[in-house]
């Protein structure tokens, strides 16, 4: 429990590093974008990979589980919408981004601790934490609410390939269904988890990585703690947003 | 200067600098030896303020640099120069990112004047043709070379470097001892070398100091050495029999 405790306390002091004034803002600007093609567009693929897929299921299971002749056909385009809008988008990818990213920032920050490269951007008076994790947290919570917007559009459409292709039903019903008691404030509450879930992956995983010592077995282990405790934070955020922000 | 005033460190409860008192010459090659394990990593990176200490003062120049906030350490810092044991490039930037990240974030220089910087440092170090070379492309003296021209980049009045030899042949080695001592003496920096490379100390050694156990043992120049009769200070220095003969040869 005590470790806990130290642990959220030496996150939130590195939070305060990170967040301390940049050395240059032009610098920054930079780093930013070439993190969000490090971590944001080499995972659109996975992202559209996953998320078809599971429109496509999702809509096969509603079509088998609502086959009743009291049950309108639109209401599996209606079911599939909200299961990528409210869940799906924002923290299933968040969870699938928590092992892809979350793995990839913890090792390679990981590694430039042991290789003492931290160290080395410590003496030349860079402030290692700002200039190493913020551009990693800026790129995230801006792609990753992207992100979900994508995901949805593409879990959307894999429901639409399902049931067009199975002929499980008509897909102008899907269609409609998709547009039955739309709620807008839905698509802004998978933003916010999505930023918010973005932050999480990034500082959590920084955090591990930062704070690794030793050899590359340690860095291997930071990496596993990053994606399993961003993985629980998530879990909680979630539960937390959901109540906060129902919709 | 750099001047280490009554200094100790622990770790875990093990006590690895024990009460310190040390001074390094400007425009010196100042060398600080001992077996592995001895702390002299520990005095380096002391020094610099990679470890806080537990007691006692550390001086560059006429600033106490222990009494110094973020802030003010953050200017210091920008006078210092490290090399590392392994060099630390950054591994995702090339030769040539690597060498201009000090200026790009510390200057105002035009571009033209970093790219005119820049190869006038690749140049000292011999390395003109690879500055569009990843680190993991270079061999271990062409890292520690890359090291050497992002440590003098910004015209450091302090060098520090952490054993620059491991892992380099005999020839390399040379190399770069006589690079950081041109370096020191040129710019008239105050550089210590951490090291246990005995070639080192009799090429480029102005001023030694032996560590032993986390004290400091003994001092002196290299000439002292082959005179010296501190025992642990032999046993360490003459460890072979080509250095034993060496010393019977000076006596």
């Amino acid at each position: 429990m005590i470790k806990l405790f130290e642990n959220i306390g030496r996150y939130f002091m590195l939070m305060g590093k990170v967040f301390s004034r940049p050395e240059k803002i032009s610098i920054y600007r930079r780093r930013i974008w070439f993190e969000i093609e490090a971590l944001g567009f080499n995972s659109i693929s996975l992202t559209a990979i996953i998320s078809a897929f599971i429109g496509a299921v999702v809509a096969l299971q509603m079509a088998i589980t609502l086959e009743s002749p009291f049950i309108p056909q639109f209401m599996i385009g209606y079911a599939t919408r909200e299961v990528m809008v409210l869940e799906f988008s924002s923290t299933v990818v968040a969870l699938i981004l928590a092992g892809k990213v979350g793995s990839n920032i913890a090792s390679e920050i990981g590694t430039m601790r042991i290789t003492e490269q931290i160290d080395a951007l410590e003496i030349m008076g860079v402030n290692s934490a700002s200039y190493l994790i913020l551009p990693k947290v800026v790129a995230t919570v801006i792609f990753v609410p992207l992100l979900t917007l994508f995901s949805i559009f593409v879990g959307i459409v894999g429901g639409y390939a399902i049931a067009y292709l199975t002929g499980i039903m008509l897909p102008g019903d899907y269609v409609e269904g998709l547009f039955y008691c739309f709620e807008p404030f839905s698509i802004t509450y998978a933003l916010v988890k999505g930023a918010v879930f973005a932050f999480i992956i990034t500082s959590i995983s920084a955090y591990c990585g930062y704070y690794a010592k030793g050899n590359s077995l340690e860095v291997g282990r930071a990496s596993t703690r990053a994606v399993v405790a961003g993985s629980i934070t998530i879990m909680i955020f979630d539960l937390i947003l959901t109540q906060i922000m129902r919709v | 200067m750099i001047r280490a005033d009554h200094i100790s460190k622990t770790f875990d409860g093990r006590e690895v600098l024990k009460d310190i008192s040390v001074e390094f010459d400007t425009g010196k090659t100042n060398l600080i030896i001992g077996r592995s394990g001895s702390g002299k990593t520990v005095l380096l990176k002391s020094l610099v303020g990679l470890h806080e200490v537990d007691k006692g003062l550390i001086f560059f120049d006429d600033t106490c640099y222990t009494k110094l906030g973020f802030r003010e350490r953050k200017e210091i810092r920008k006078d210092i120069g490290m090399i590392f044991q392994v060099g630390a490039l950054l591994d995702s930037s090339t030769v040539r990112e690597n060498v201009r990240l000090p200026l790009d974030l510390f200057t105002e220089m035009t571009e033209g004047e970093k790219r005119d910087r820049v190869n006038f440092c690749l140049e000292r170090v011999r390395l003109q043709g690879a500055d569009h070379l990843y680190p993991s492309e270079l061999s271990g003296g062409m890292v520690k070379r890359v090291a050497i021209a992002r440590a003098i980049v910004l015209n450091p009045r302090y060098l520090f470097c952490d054993e620059p030899n491991s892992g380099l042949d005999p020839q390399t080695s040379v190399v770069i001892d006589n690079l950081i001592h041109d370096i020191t003496k040129e710019f008239n920096i105050t550089t210590i070398i951490n090291t246990h490379d005995m070639n080192s100390v009799m090429e480029i050694g102005e001023k030694i100091v032996y560590i032993h156990e986390g004290h400091k043992w003994w001092e002196g120049t290299k000439d002292d050495i082959l005179l010296s009769d501190n025992p642990e200070l032999n046993d360490f220095v003459f460890a072979s029999a080509m250095a034993k003969r060496a010393k019977s040869v000076a006596r």
